[in-house]
């Protein structure tokens, strides 16, 4: 049989993939790098393209364009079986008939490897069920499920460990001990992970790069932090955390900050945190990076007065406001509830203020509600 | 009686009394199985043992508890149990041959028709058994579709005919008893998570290899239905053996159906329909823990 799991190894490689349907492309010319070893997740709604990408490097789906290296090997076309890629899915999919301890071995006897007993010993000590192996899949919870799932894939040392949302059919609590298992276990075993989510938290929790997906296309890739603080569209801004967007103008440049109006009043961004085509731009900052003052307070930094509290919801480690501008939006602001100070009241007049660096320039022409309104049922 | 008394027990803790509900559910069915099952049974097993009245009156019997007419149908009739084992084996066995690729496909090639194609296996249904298999007559006889092209191909020789014979037999009993294999088949085919396939491919398995490890294991279940629903009604089989056989073909419940009503020697006839049911249940338990499916059924 064809054993390509020893011979190729190296980055895994997407060049112009597209998967068409008859009416439209699920992956459209999509180019991707995932270097060898790290934690890559694949973040997007449900219908962006990720679990097909993810079905193509598996070879579950077959490209209408484009090729997929892993190394220098060409795996398009090969067939899941020949590929030294391997899937957790999303329900697991464990055979029923088999023990859990058949279920680890599967990939092993495939490949008429030997000793399979110390390795999926140590596979289920990996996953810490090893008091589980005459079970049946139907005896197990859905985590134990899960972690099975995990270490009948990762026992073959694939180049490629894929998951499909693994996580999905947990609870919140157990979904938050594996992320952190699942991290340690990818150190541990130093094999690629590439990780489809539609959980912006999941992602940003685990991987070292996420690319956020949108309509088959990559909308930005970066470390989580990079997307976070730094987003390149409203679709990104919008998925990733909650972003207070104003429309404003570029009314000057000051070295390393443009300096923008606001309705009125004068803010800056720095020309490294702005993808504005023109003058026009929609202002980004995180409810959580402003500050809110009662309005006679004096503080330095970028300001916008003559706020009045429409709103306030006190969730323990912080409070929320909404804050209604002269112009009529309604800005969202989180504040710790670190300082003993006694919350601000609903009508009260306020200034907002935050630290320059936090804030970030869009292009003004794009729809400032995309990306925010997604998968609110999941 | 575990689960009843589980329910019961169920029950209990809602209400704090013992429900009755339950037992209550079960008598109709009960009484409907004790009249006309079981007490039949009683009945036929009384039968089965009784001797000719001293009248000598045809079809009238007296009990005597004459164990011997067991040994005696049996020694009469070997030839015909044999029989009947031998051709509802081959008719089995055919009808799994036939099946299983057909459910297969339903199940997992057939898209959108797959609900059609269900419809048209069972479909035959619609028509009279009895229809069924003298259509075969027809099928198979010398103006049929089926005889001149195998004589042409010197398959069979110029003088053989295809009706009448142990090969008409077993083509009727497939035939009729196909959708029976078909359905259960399909069934559990279709049960089995499209999801596991894909992860047997993902985990090196070739399409032969997902077959052989994961989907026949998987469909076990259906197929040991489906020859059961077969198999048995095949063995007690009487009207393909009378409508496509010869008298070198009789079965065992040809001679059951002579015994009873040609010749009315009713101890005889009872005899045999016990040692018919005693060897299906003997060998369908010998199946059923052979094929390690007991916890599926």
């Amino acid at each position: 049989m064809a054993d390509a799991s020893t011979s190729s190894r190296g980055d895994l490689k997407l060049t112009r993939i597209t998967k068409s349907y008859s009416d439209f492309n699920a992956v459209d010319d999509l180019s991707l790098t995932i270097k060898e070893g790290s934690f890559f997740a694949l973040l997007g709604p449900s219908g962006c393209g990720k679990t097909t990408t993810l079905r193509m490097i598996a070879g579950l789906e077959e490209p209408t364009a484009g090729s997929i290296h892993i190394g220098t090997t060409d795996i398009t076309t090969m067939k899941p079986y020949q590929r030294p890629v391997n899937t957790v899915f999303q329900n697991y999919a464990l055979f029923p008939h088999l023990s859990i301890y058949e279920n680890i071995a599967f990939g092993l006897r495939r490949r008429g490897i030997k000793d399979v007993k110390s390795a999926v010993d140590k596979a289920l000590d990996l996953v810490e069920l090893p008091h589980l192996a005459d079970r049946k899949p139907n005896q197990l919870s859905g985590g134990q499920q899960q972690r099975i799932a995990l270490a009948r894939a990762i026992i073959n040392r694939p180049a490629l460990l894929l998951l499909d949302e693994p996580l999905g059919a947990l609870d919140l609590k157990l979904r938050r001990q594996m992320q952190i298992e699942l991290k340690w276990i990818q150190k541990e075993v130093g094999l690629t992970f590439v990780h489809v989510t539609h959980d912006q938290e999941e992602a940003m929790t685990m991987a070292d790069t996420v690319a956020l997906m949108h309509d088959g296309k990559i909308e930005q890739m970066g470390s989580p932090a990079d997307l976070y603080d730094n987003p390149k569209s409203v679709f990104v801004a919008n998925f990733l955390g909650q972003s207070n967007l104003i429309d404003g103008k570029i009314v000057d440049s000051d070295g390393d900050n443009f300096v923008v109006d606001l309705f009125g009043q004068k803010v800056s961004v720095l020309k490294s945190r702005s993808s504005a085509k023109d003058a026009s731009v929609l202002f980004g900052i995180r409810p959580e990076k402003l500050r809110i003052q009662p309005s006679d307070a004096d503080k330095p930094g970028n300001v916008l007065t003559g706020g009045r509290i429409v709103d306030v919801s006190y969730i323990g480690v912080s409070t929320q406001y909404q804050v209604e501008m002269p112009w009529g939006q309604e800005i969202m602001v989180f504040e710790q509830n670190d300082d003993g100070i006694p919350p601000l009241a609903k009508g009260d007049g306020v200034r907002l203020s935050w630290e320059p660096i936090f804030s970030f320039a869009l292009d003004g022409h794009e729809d400032a509600t995309a990306g925010s309104e997604v998968e609110v049922s999941e | 009686m575990a689960f009843l008394q589980a329910a019961a027990k169920r029950a209990n803790s809602f209400t704090g009394k013992p429900s009755r509900l339950p037992y209550l559910l079960l008598l109709p069915g009960l009484a409907f199985l004790s009249i006309f099952f079981i007490l039949p049974i009683l009945n036929l097993a009384a039968t089965s043992t009784q001797s000719p009245a001293a009248s000598g009156e045809i079809g009238s019997y007296v009990q005597t508890f004459q164990f011997s007419n067991y040994v005696n149908a049996f020694l009469e009739s070997r030839e015909q149990f044999a029989r009947s084992f031998i051709y509802a084996t081959l008719a089995t066995l055919l009808a799994l041959a036939i099946s299983y690729p057909l459910a297969y496909a339903i199940a997992f090639k057939s898209g959108r028709w797959k609900n059609l194609l269900v419809v048209l296996v069972v479909a035959p249904f619609f028509t009279s058994f009895l229809l069924r298999t003298i259509a075969w007559k027809q099928i198979l006889g010398e103006n049929g579709p089926v005889v001149g092209p195998l004589r042409a191909l010197h398959l069979i020789g110029p003088q053989t005919t295809l009706t009448a014979s142990a090969f008409a037999v077993v083509t009727g009993m497939t035939y009729n008893f196909l959708p029976f294999m078909t359905l259960p088949l399909y069934a559990s085919l279709d049960r089995i998570d499209p999801r596991t396939l894909e992860a047997a491919g993902d985990l090196y398995a070739n399409g032969f290899t997902t077959f052989r490890k994961v989907t026949f294991p998987l469909s076990l279940p259906g197929v040991v239905a489906g020859t059961l629903l077969t198999f048995i009604p095949a063995a007690g089989d009487y009207v393909n053996a009378a409508i496509l056989g010869n008298p070198s073909t009789k079965m065992v419940g040809n001679v059951i159906d002579s015994r009873f009503f040609r010749i009315v020697d009713y101890p005889t006839a009872a005899a045999l329909s016990f040692m018919l049911m005693a060897a299906i249940l003997i060998l369908i338990t010998v199946y059923i823990r052979r094929s390690g499916t007991e916890e599926l059924i």
